[in-house]
């Protein structure tokens, strides 16, 4: 990766977080993952494992890489390069967010149910700031609907049930994915009384077309990437 | 026939084009309100002979009348959600101002809908990273090219961009 990053020794070593979840990882490979969550996360239907602490690595490396171009030679070729570099990161950062919050106003009540249902020790979905934001979009919505009409709408038709109306993530949409790891024996179909199952191994390094909900502990294990 | 109002105002919203916000049908929303309101009035008369005269023949029109009173309401809240998806759009391509003409279109409990939503997402926006956050409604295009092309309407003078370099602007040059 360019100069600007390895400029500051300081920032070339970053830890992923207290309870040493993610290893010292150099900045390459800090932006390296950040685009395999965005792509993860452009193109899978529900929303995923959040990860924000690298999204806070990604912001301490932006404001690192701004502060050295401050000292680079004016008018200097690297300059640009650098300049461009960080705007396409921080466009990777921007869209990841986006998507994140995208799905999270799309499928709202069901994310925040699932939020509440997670067992103690489970992978939280949402960052604290995003369950803050899902809750005031529910509450909300649900001001806004009461006031408007449902208060005006007789006693025993004053509710919504926002797990009903809302529809939840479509988790057959079919998407692109590329094998990382192999994996063997991916169930695909199940037996039924008209077909034997349908089982396929997945070879390293191969492109499929598959149903999200197959595949879909692979995303979250890093065993594929979806593209 | 019954709902025919519901209806009528969710095919008005669909025929503006995606994005589009027409102006709120305050006057239809209230008659499907109106025809709700009538329909319970009914049942509830109905409901009551029906337990005091033992009037079994009424319990199809009670379980139809609750029907149109399930549709109305969920029409309605079709309505009402449809709109907050196109105000959210409108956070997202017109900034935290939006435009007159649109805000005319909006009834009092969308602007506070709106309003809300805005401060929400600038909270979130806020917290993101260590200081001062970052606006994810900026950077909706990847990066393309570095420079652009410039025509002066004025003489400026001298002009330092952000990498230092400093350009002379001169009325009707291009740069």
């Amino acid at each position: 990766i360019s100069d600007a990053m390895s400029d500051d020794h300081d920032a070339s070593d970053m830890s992923g977080g207290d309870d040493g979840q993610e290893d010292v990882m150099t900045p390459s490979e800090l932006i390296r993952k950040l685009e395999e969550a965005w792509l993860n996360e452009k193109f899978s239907p529900e929303l995923l494992e959040n990860k924000s602490e690298r999204v806070e690595c990604v912001m301490e490396q932006l404001t690192h890489m701004e502060a050295n171009l401050q000292r680079v030679r004016k008018g200097d070729m690297k300059a640009s390069v650098h300049r461009m570099e960080i705007d396409r990161i921080r466009y990777v950062l921007s869209s990841y967010l986006r998507s994140r919050l995208q799905k999270i106003e799309k499928f709202f009540p069901h994310v925040l149910e699932k939020e509440k249902s997670r067992a103690e020790g489970d992978a939280s979905f949402l960052s604290p700031e995003e369950f803050a934001f899902a809750k005031e979009y529910l509450a909300n919505t649900e001001t806004y609907l009461k006031a408007v009409a449902l208060k005006h709408m007789p006693p025993n038709l004053q509710t919504v049930d926002m797990l009903k109306a809302v529809p939840e993530p479509c988790l057959d949409s079919f998407v692109f994915l590329r094998v990382r790891a192999r994996q063997e024996n991916i169930l695909v179909e199940p037996e039924t009384d008209d077909q034997r199952e349908y089982v396929v191994d997945l070879d390293e390094g191969s492109q499929h077309l598959m149903r999200y909900r197959t595949i879909a502990p692979l995303v979250s294990s890093g065993a594929v990437q979806l593209i | 026939m019954f709902c025919e109002k519901a209806i009528e105002i969710i095919r008005e919203l669909h025929r503006m084009g995606d994005g589009q916000l027409p102006a709120f049908n305050e006057d239809g929303i209230r008659q499907v309100l109106e025809e709700m309101k009538a329909l319970y009035e009914q049942n509830q008369s109905d409901v009551n002979e029906a337990k005091s005269e033992g009037k079994s023949e009424l319990i199809p029109t009670i379980k139809f009348r609750h029907c149109c009173l399930l549709r109305n309401q969920r029409c309605i809240a079709a309505y009402l959600y449809d709109r907050l998806l196109r105000i959210r759009t409108l956070r997202w391509e017109y900034g935290s101002v939006l435009p007159t003409n649109i805000r005319f279109h909006m009834c009092a409990e969308e602007l506070e809908w709106f309003n809300q939503y805005k401060k929400s997402l600038a909270t979130f926006m806020r917290s993101l990273g260590g200081e001062e956050g970052l606006d994810i409604t900026q950077d909706m295009k990847p990066p393309k090219s570095l420079y652009i092309e410039v025509r002066c309407l004025k003489d400026h003078g001298e002009f330092e961009i952000d990498d230092g370099t400093i350009i002379l602007l001169k009325k009707n040059s291009q740069v």
